[in-house]
């Protein structure tokens, strides 16, 4: 668990003083990933780089683990805690191997049990660990430098991970492979994330919760529902989208409608709906909608995993969105 | 004497030597331009000659200047111009070739590939894609190495004084040779100004004929 | 890559045939005659000249090295702008202007030519030490720190193997400039080949010349030739893609 307490930077210059972070209280629960959202120059990368402290604090506190970082050796915190960077930074000069057992290495870990590591790593990034064993960082790709990035972030198995836009030098497509690949990762995983984004799209795909910076200043923190669906203000409002509600509906699938519906139009069985698309449970509610609009009978039929047509669901059956949160939803799974 | 009695008596042979000295750089630099720069263009069209001319022209650098100017002489005796002017401007001209040519054919290269795409795709011809893209972008690089050359061949310039080429070395042989401390620290010292001025207005030069560049990248 | 290995041969048999030349027309001038009839005195001075250049390069690359490491760090920050204007105003002072002047104060000798071949060979390695521990990119930099390297760990892992080809670029280019330099020596009473150079040319006799330059145009090739290998040796296998593309 990551606590800010009335974290603060304060950047002087001759004549005048910058709060580039200013008073942040922050909660950021075991085993989720925050993502820490905002324009550039608004204080997000400056409070990650606080959590390891390579930027001093200059008030308050930040807890990890229920001890201040304070009270750390700064040496010996920076490596209990996981940093992946945008540049990736992987050293030249080093293999894939080296690389990746960095911090084992300055821990004292054996051969043996770096080998060991090296090899379990690669293989829950998805790479041959013996194709890449004696490879340097130029052979790779964008891509696959970044997941050996991450993957040296989890060498020594911080419960910790800093992450500075890791995925922003990726094209889109690219993008979006490695962050489910990332998202897959993390249920095996179980870190605490800080995750730092200026992309929307990235924070609601990844984000336990997200925290809206501006100017230094914390604006809202919330799960991804809470920030789409009630925009505490004008900033936050703007800065999600106009097309908020339906961005709300990607986290949403048709199961959580359909079961939340006080009249659903069930079927019995597999009786035929012809002229009508089929849609799974499992099916996000965009997708669900856009399927909606472009049916002939302007209904779609829902299908259970064995493929049972169970309902109906059309248009109208949206207006019943408005009590539906995700994360209630979830939690009571 | 002191050093400043020795400038005061002696301006005018000075001057003269400086002058003697800068004809011999200048022109050797202006060959070595008028020859070093068409051929680092060129060389950016076939890659494997451009290998075998960097090459080269490297491993004439190695070669140490009074070595050259020793293989120069006799060479150049058998048309009676083995001591003096030649053997020096030749070997001159032949060390200012690779700062030329190599910085010529980094700068046409590393000219950004999508501005030469809109060059071709607007249809202007090689030529005219080499005269009103390619070499004004180029320019300050290929200046850097003109500047480079220059400095080179003010010191080799100086050395070249021991095989009758004249220019400031003079002071500094005939210096040494007569155990004359004044004259071989006026010579060293008239010719490490003559180096730093020169490198000090190409420079300026140089950052005055960036317009593109900065135009560019703001 | 078949291409450049062509091109590769091709510079390597004219360099060979120039050099064969040479050679052929040193034995046509009686050079070799010199060397066969007192090759005591070929020998002297070729080891004085390695000695020359051997004494002055470790010199300038045990302060040149050291000093470049001390101005980029973050407490000497200051003293950075100072030494690269040193370093580049330095290298555009002629060799011979450098020698001439260390030998008007502190007179003849060979401590006056090394002495002189040092403060040469300096510059080229402290500017390439600087430029080459300050382009390691930031990136890099900042993760080792953010992994919990300590400022040691950073230098010697992270900075030293990131610049060292800079570095050897620069100790190479220094030592390789200063074996020509060298044969400038004999004029302030240093010794080496510039002996025979120097002599051969004011008797106008080629002979004696040769013997003296054809030895230092091979050895500034094959020191040029040596330090190459052993850049491949020392520069970290990731960094050799550099190496490479040149």
């Amino acid at each position: 668990m990551i606590v800010f307490d009335n974290a603060t930077k304060i950047y002087e210059s001759a004549d005048k003083k910058v709060k580039a972070v200013d008073r942040i209280n922050l909660h950021v629960e075991e085993g989720q990933i925050c993502v820490f959202l905002g324009p550039s120059g608004c204080g997000k990368t400056t409070l990650l780089r606080m959590v390891n402290r390579l930027i001093p604090l200059s008030g308050g506190a930040i807890h990890v683990n229920g001890k201040s970082i304070e009270s750390f050796d700064t040496i010996e915190l920076r490596r209990s805690i996981g940093y992946v960077i945008q540049q990736i930074g992987l050293f030249p000069n080093m293999t894939i191997e080296q690389n990746i057992c960095v911090v084992p290495k300055l821990l004292g870990w054996d051969r043996k049990k770096m080998q060991n590591r090296y090899d379990e790593l690669m293989e829950l990034m998805g790479l041959n660990p013996d194709e890449y064993r004696k490879r340097y960082p130029w052979e790779l790709s964008g891509g696959q430098q970044q997941r050996i990035g991450v993957a040296r972030a989890l060498a020594a198995d911080p419960p910790v991970m800093l992450m500075d836009e890791p995925f922003g030098a990726l094209d889109p497509i690219m993008r979006e492979r490695i962050q489910n690949e990332f998202l897959r990762i993390q249920q095996n995983v179980k870190k605490t994330i800080l995750f730092v984004s200026h992309d929307i799209d990235e924070a609601i795909r990844l984000g336990d919760k997200i925290a809206i910076f501006k100017a230094g200043q914390l604006m809202q923190y919330g799960t991804p529902d809470e920030i789409l669906s009630n925009p505490k203000d004008e900033f936050v409002e703007d800065f999600v989208g106009g097309d908020r509600a339906l961005k709300r509906l990607t986290l949403l699938t048709v199961h959580d409608l359909f079961f939340k519906l006080k009249h659903p139009r069930k079927l019995n069985g597999d009786a035929r709906h012809s002229g009508s698309p089929t849609i799974d449970m499992e099916t996000n509610l965009r997708t669900a909608l856009s399927v909606i609009l472009s049916s002939p009978t302007g209904e779609a039929v829902v299908a259970d995993s064995k493929n049972n047509h169970v309902g109906l669901l059309n248009l109208h059956d949206f207006e019943a969105l408005a009590d539906i949160h995700p994360f209630e939803l979830k939690s009571s799974v | 004497m002191s050093l400043v009695q020795f400038f005061a008596d002696n301006w005018n042979h000075l001057l003269g030597m400086t002058w003697q000295h800068i004809q011999l750089v200048g022109s050797a630099v202006i060959v070595a331009i008028l020859t070093g720069v068409p051929f680092g263009i060129y060389i950016t069209q076939r890659e494997t000659l451009a290998n075998l001319v960097l090459a080269v022209a490297g491993i004439i650098m190695t070669i140490p200047s009074m070595a050259l100017f020793g293989i120069m002489i006799p060479v150049l005796s058998l048309i009676h111009q083995g001591i003096g002017f030649l053997p020096a401007f030749i070997a001159l001209v032949l060390y200012s070739q690779l700062p030329i040519i190599r910085n010529t054919y980094i700068a046409i290269k590393n000219v950004d590939a999508s501005l030469r795409d809109a060059a071709i795709g607007m249809g202007m011809t090689t030529w005219q894609r080499l005269r009103k893209v390619e070499i004004p972008l180029a320019f300050p690089v290929i200046m850097a190495g003109v500047r480079i050359a220059v400095v080179l061949t003010i010191g080799i310039g100086a050395i070249a004084a021991y095989i009758g080429a004249g220019g400031l070395g003079v002071y500094i042989s005939r210096g040494i040779s007569t155990s004359y401390a004044v004259m071989v620290q006026a010579g060293a010292i008239s010719v490490s100004v003559l180096a730093i001025a020169v490198d000090y207005a190409l420079g300026r030069v140089q950052t005055k004929v960036q317009p593109v560049k900065n135009k560019a990248s703001s | 890559m078949k291409k450049r290995s062509f091109t590769e041969k091709v510079v390597k048999a004219g360099l060979l045939l120039v050099i064969a030349g040479v050679v052929v027309w040193a034995f046509a001038a009686g050079s070799f005659q010199l060397m066969i009839d007192r090759p005591g005195d070929l020998i002297y001075l070729l080891l004085q000249h390695l000695q020359l250049v051997g004494l002055s390069a470790l010199l300038a690359v045990a302060a040149a090295v050291p000093a470049g490491i001390i101005v980029t760090r973050e407490r000497f920050r200051k003293l950075q702008w100072i030494a690269t204007n040193f370093a580049n105003l330095g290298q555009t002072i002629p060799s011979l202007a450098i020698l001439a002047l260390v030998m008007s104060y502190l007179g003849i000798g060979y401590q006056t030519a090394v002495f002189a071949l040092w403060i040469n060979s300096l510059l080229p390695i402290l500017r390439n030490t600087i430029a080459g521990l300050e382009n390691v990119s930031p990136s890099i930099l900042d993760a080792g720190k953010g992994m919990g390297m300590s400022p040691g760990q950073i230098f010697w892992k992270l900075e030293l193997p990131n610049a060292s080809y800079a570095i050897l670029a620069g100790i190479r280019t220094s030592i390789v400039i200063n074996v020509g330099t060298a044969t400038l020596a004999f004029l302030i009473g240093g010794g080496g080949l510039g002996d025979f150079i120097f002599t051969g040319i004011s008797l106008y006799d080629t002979g004696i010349m040769l013997a003296g330059a054809l030895p230092v145009m091979v050895l500034a090739v094959i020191i040029d030739f040596v330090l190459g290998k052993l850049e491949r040796v020392v520069i970290p296998k990731g960094l050799q893609r550099n190496l490479e593309t040149l």
